[in-house]
């Protein structure tokens, strides 16, 4: 291990050396300067973020080739970074209101978010696996923080056992892969696939074999039974993280893998990925339509949202349109962060102490009583939806174009159908808002709001320029894939 | 150049520059509020005209276009790109001069939020003039869309009782459609390289499979917009429940949406389709008219009466398009500009009675000429308009469509136009019985006796209408002339593709 070890993954060591300071010093922060803990977050997150853009522009290896600095990484490392600060921003009120305010609570955060930031620039099998187990793992205890309610335990056991199985999958994958190409690093393993030395058997189950490991991560249909649950039972500002940040991470992951090292295999895999993609999208909106919890909702709207980038992947052997559809993939990640932690924030602001007033029908009457906060939640619910003039529009425009443009019309035509359904879960919250007269009480905090203000203006204003984000994610991979 | 802008793109912003007023005014001013929107509106109308001022009525070519690059996808461009023809000036025209009318016609009628209605009612006024002004297909899809948002809010928060589904079936039928539409136009602009339609209509290289699969998914999407038999069943929930103001536009602009868009896209992109699906699509347009006038006549509600008289007109519109001949498409252009007028008015006129007596039912009213002569005289004129009477403007449509039907080539057969003419017959029958009901007879009810008639804002709404109904209807040759050369055009590429599949 030398300095340019080091230095290849500066962002992420300094983030992880914070995050356990900030353990260290939770002891000594008196409970009424419990608003240290946040701030102490954010000046690390940020920090983490002055760094990234220092040594950001140019990529390197480190460890032998096992860790990846690239346009691709910087971009997804940016993009936790978002995340990271958004899910500090709304949770300290939250947290005080349901009585969990504890400073472990920023520095698990912290810990899991430098397990994404590791994934993005992982480039061994090795270290997918440390990033998952690191990303994940502060996850299962934050998901039970608020212990001793029954649900948040429930969720936190439950998370754990389908995410332990879910490495096992993943470690049986890389077994597999390891087998077939005798290494676990991706330009070794993408070099003997293409010279023939490979025994492609073993590498086809291994690389299947991972896409269920991840496919657990990213909640795509049929390992998605775990997440509903999950997001319920978790504290709302944790799922509201996990929903973005674990899905992100996992597509990353998967990302890289599929795009860089197996494009040889595409004619077996990229059939599993269009019907994974196709009953994600269906299953996801569906199921969707039926709830009457926001968070339950939330979810399915998430999951629906996988499946669509999972259309990115259904052309991944294609040359052609591989770099598009990688670039219009990060595209939608990008306007789903931004949705889905605004619509989290206007569920937060909802949540009573005892975890009631979450229905759907408790949204009833918001319009009237923050004509904000409701014009918020329409912008972020058109914009899972995909209607024009949000950004969610121009990520589903990008995804549907790469698969046409990869011949799978079918899928794009599946995908715009179930966008139908997807309207309808929508505009039945819309409706609940505006049509339905209530009286929402309200637990708006300062910096809650913030976040949902923050994001539909983001959601919207950005969807005027979508050539220059495109362009700016396109060049953002042009180093790296 | 007007002010030293693109007269158009003005005409299509305009209306937002009343939303910025009017997010700044206090929501309970209510008369500024109303003020405000009523004068953006006239203006924006007012721009209009002088549009029509620069436009070149020899020139059957794109005018005034403005062509702003905006993003590119996959090498092909999309771009921001504005331009007006024959086939949508009157659109336009008609779109401006409709919405200060159904802002008017708001006046009383809307108490509540006051600010929120009329920031919808000109958003949905920039959604629409989009829509016929646009000239790239990506950024039509966005307008398109658009418009749906703040119509569902005018619908659900104005509505009437049932509000609430109708709002809901009016966004979702919509979208059905236009999202296939988006599958198109994404597969068109890849395929072609382009998202322009002036480039798209000069060199067109699709077979006849693809503008098959083409002409689908566009046309499903216009075809429930418009609503052509047997997608309509939206449109007699949206109208009855939608405040009167949005039922005008309803039925005066956002139909004719889905009609423009046949016109602007399935005929020229897609003519060899065309012409194979013209019989096809002439029954189901002859199908609509009878069905929706035998509907009509069954109606107990006299809202429900107008909407259901709008799948009848609306049939016609699709007849003369599909006659893909010049009397055929002119006259439909022109019909679709006396369907907002005609239909527009008697939504106004429903509205009138609503406001006084607060219920729609044909029965709850009759003998009201005796005690509303104003009223009484003006709704004649409407109803014999809308029935088509010689000399008014509904007959010079009707007329010309029927006459290109018969002498269509690419309808095989001058049965499809026959059994429209009985059409014309059944539209007599429950115009008749509407007026009937509602005007002659005994005063049948007490709270009917002492009912005011219209007043000077009220007649203010309806007099432009009838001058424009008059003037149609004596005196048409200019609104000929200004389509006239736009529809030579069509029907040279039409011809052209007849020759090569023949």
């Amino acid at each position: 291990m030398n300095l340019t070890d080091i230095f290849s993954i500066l962002p992420l060591a300094a983030l992880l050396v914070w995050a356990l300071l900030m353990l260290l010093a939770g002891l000594f922060i008196p409970k009424k300067a419990a608003l240290l803990n946040p701030i102490l977050a954010i000046v690390g997150l940020v920090g983490t973020g002055v760094l990234l853009v220092w040594h950001g522009g140019e990529s390197m290896q480190g460890f032998g080739g096992m860790v990846q600095q690239d346009g691709f990484s910087v971009f997804l490392d940016s993009l936790f970074l978002l995340s990271g600060l958004l899910a500090v921003m709304m949770a300290p009120a939250y947290l005080k209101r349901i009585g969990i305010d504890q400073y472990e609570y920023y520095s698990l955060l912290l810990l899991s978010l430098s397990g994404m930031l590791l994934m993005a620039s992982a480039a061994n099998l090795i270290i997918v696996f440390l990033a998952l187990e690191l990303l994940s793992i502060p996850l299962y205890v934050l998901a039970g923080i608020a212990r001793p309610r029954v649900e948040s335990e429930e969720a936190a056991l439950k998370y754990f056992l389908l995410g332990s199985f879910a490495s096992g999958f993943v470690l049986f994958g890389i077994a597999f892969l390891f087998g077939g190409t005798a290494s676990t690093g991706f330009s070794e393993m993408a070099t003997a696939i293409q010279s023939g030395a490979a025994n492609l058997t073993f590498v086809t189950a291994g690389a299947a074999l991972l896409l269920i490991g991840l496919g657990f991560k990213i909640a795509a249909v049929p390992f998605h039974a775990w997440a509903p649950d999950v997001y319920q039972g978790a504290p709302s500002s944790v799922t509201a993280f996990m929903a973005v940040g674990a899905k992100a991470a996992g597509f990353a992951a998967l990302l890289r893998l599929y795009l860089m090292v197996f494009p040889t295999l595409s004619p077996s895999l990229a059939g599993i990925f269009a019907a994974i993609a196709a009953l994600t999208m269906i299953v996801g909106n569906l199921l969707a339509l039926v709830q009457t919890n926001l968070k339950r909702l939330l979810a399915y709207v998430g999951i629906a949202s996988a499946g669509y980038i999972l259309m990115a992947f259904a052309p991944f052997g294609n040359p052609l349109v591989a770099a598009d559809s990688l670039a219009s993939a990060l595209f939608y990640l990008l306007a789903f962060t931004l949705t889905s932690f605004g619509a989290w924030s206007v569920l937060l602001t909802m949540e009573h102490a005892d975890s009631t007033g979450i229905s759907l029908e408790s949204l009833a009457g918001l319009g009237k009583r923050t004509p904000i906060l409701a014009a918020a939640m329409t912008v972020f619910m058109l914009s899972f939806t995909g209607i024009p003039l949000t950004l969610g529009f121009w990520g589903k425009f990008y995804l549907f174009r790469t698969a046409i443009e990869g011949g799978y019309v079918w899928l794009a035509v599946l995908g715009l159908l179930t966008s139908l359904l997807a309207a309808y879960v929508a505009f039945r919250v819309i409706q609940q808002m505006y049509f339905r007269g209530g009286d929402p009480e309200l637990h708006g905090s300062y910096w809650t709001n913030f976040v949902a203000i923050f994001c539909a203006l983001c959601v919207v204003g950005l969807s005027f320029m979508p050539a220059q984000l495109f362009e700016l994610v396109s060049k953002a991979l042009l180093g790296g894939v | 150049m007007i002010l030293g802008m693109n007269p158009l793109l003005l005409v299509t912003l305009f209306p937002l520059v009343g939303v910025f007023i009017l997010l700044l005014l206090r929501p309970q001013w209510k008369n500024a509020l109303r003020w405000t929107a009523l004068v953006a509106s006239l203006l924006t109308f007012g721009l209009s005209l002088a549009v029509l001022s620069l436009f070149h009525s020899a020139d059957g070519g794109i005018q005034m276009e403005l062509d702003l690059p905006w993003l590119t996808l996959a090498g092909s461009p999309i771009a921001f790109h504005l331009g007006i023809d024959g086939l949508s000036i009157l659109l336009v025209l008609l779109t401006t001069f409709l919405t200060p009318i159904a802002i008017l016609s708001s006046w009383k009628a809307i108490e509540d939020k006051v600010r929120g209605f009329m920031i919808f009612f000109l958003l949905l006024e920039t959604g629409m003039l989009g829509v016929f002004l646009t000239l790239d297909m990506a950024v039509f899809y966005i307008f398109w869309e658009f418009t749906l948002i703040p119509m569902y809010f005018l619908i659900g928060l104005w509505g009437g009782e049932k509000r609430l589904y109708a709002a809901i079936k009016f966004v979702l039928y919509t979208l059905s459609g236009s999202l296939l539409m988006l599958a198109g136009i994404l597969w068109l602009g890849l395929h072609a390289g382009t998202f322009d339609m002036t480039i798209l209509t000069a060199a067109n290289s699709l077979s006849l499979t693809q503008q098959l699969w083409l002409f689908a998914a566009f046309g499903l999407a216009f075809a429930i917009k418009v609503p052509m038999w047997p997608l309509h069943s939206w449109l007699p929930d949206a109208h009855t429940e939608a405040p009167t103001a949005a039922s005008i536009i309803l039925a005066g602009v956002l139909l004719k949406m889905g009609a423009y868009g046949f016109l602007r896209f399935n005929l020229p992109l897609f003519p060899q389709a065309t012409i194979k699906l013209a019989p096809w699509l002439g029954t189901i347009a002859v199908i609509g008219i009878i069905y929706g006038a035998l509907v009509a006549y069954r109606q107990k509600d006299a809202k429900r009466l107008v909407a259901y008289s709008s799948v009848s007109h609306l049939g016609f519109v699709m007849l003369g398009l599909f006659a893909l001949d010049a009397q055929g498409i002119s006259g439909a252009i022109l019909q679709m500009v006396n369907h907002g007028l005609s239909t527009g008015a008697l939504f106004l006129i429903v509205g009138f009675l609503y406001e006084r007596r607060h219920t729609r039912e044909l029965d709850a009213f009759g003998g009201l000429w005796k005690v509303m002569p104003v009223l009484g005289s003006l709704a004649l004129i409407v109803t014999l308009s809308s029935m088509g009477l010689p000399g008014l403007n509904g007959f010079v449509g009707e007329f010309s469509i029927l006459l290109g039907a018969f002498g269509s080539t690419a309808y095989l057969t001058p049965w499809i136009a026959g059994v429209a003419t009985v059409g014309v017959i059944l539209a007599a029958v429950y115009l008749l019985h509407f007026f009937q009901k509602l005007f002659l007879g005994p005063v049948l009810h007490e709270e009917n006796a002492a009912l005011k008639d219209l007043s000077v804002r009220e007649i203010a709404m309806l007099a432009p209408m009838l001058v424009l109904i008059f003037w149609i209807g004596l005196y048409p040759k200019p609104f000929f002339t200004l389509m006239t050369p736009a529809v030579e055009k069509l029907l040279g590429i039409l011809q052209a593709a007849s020759v090569v599949m023949h």
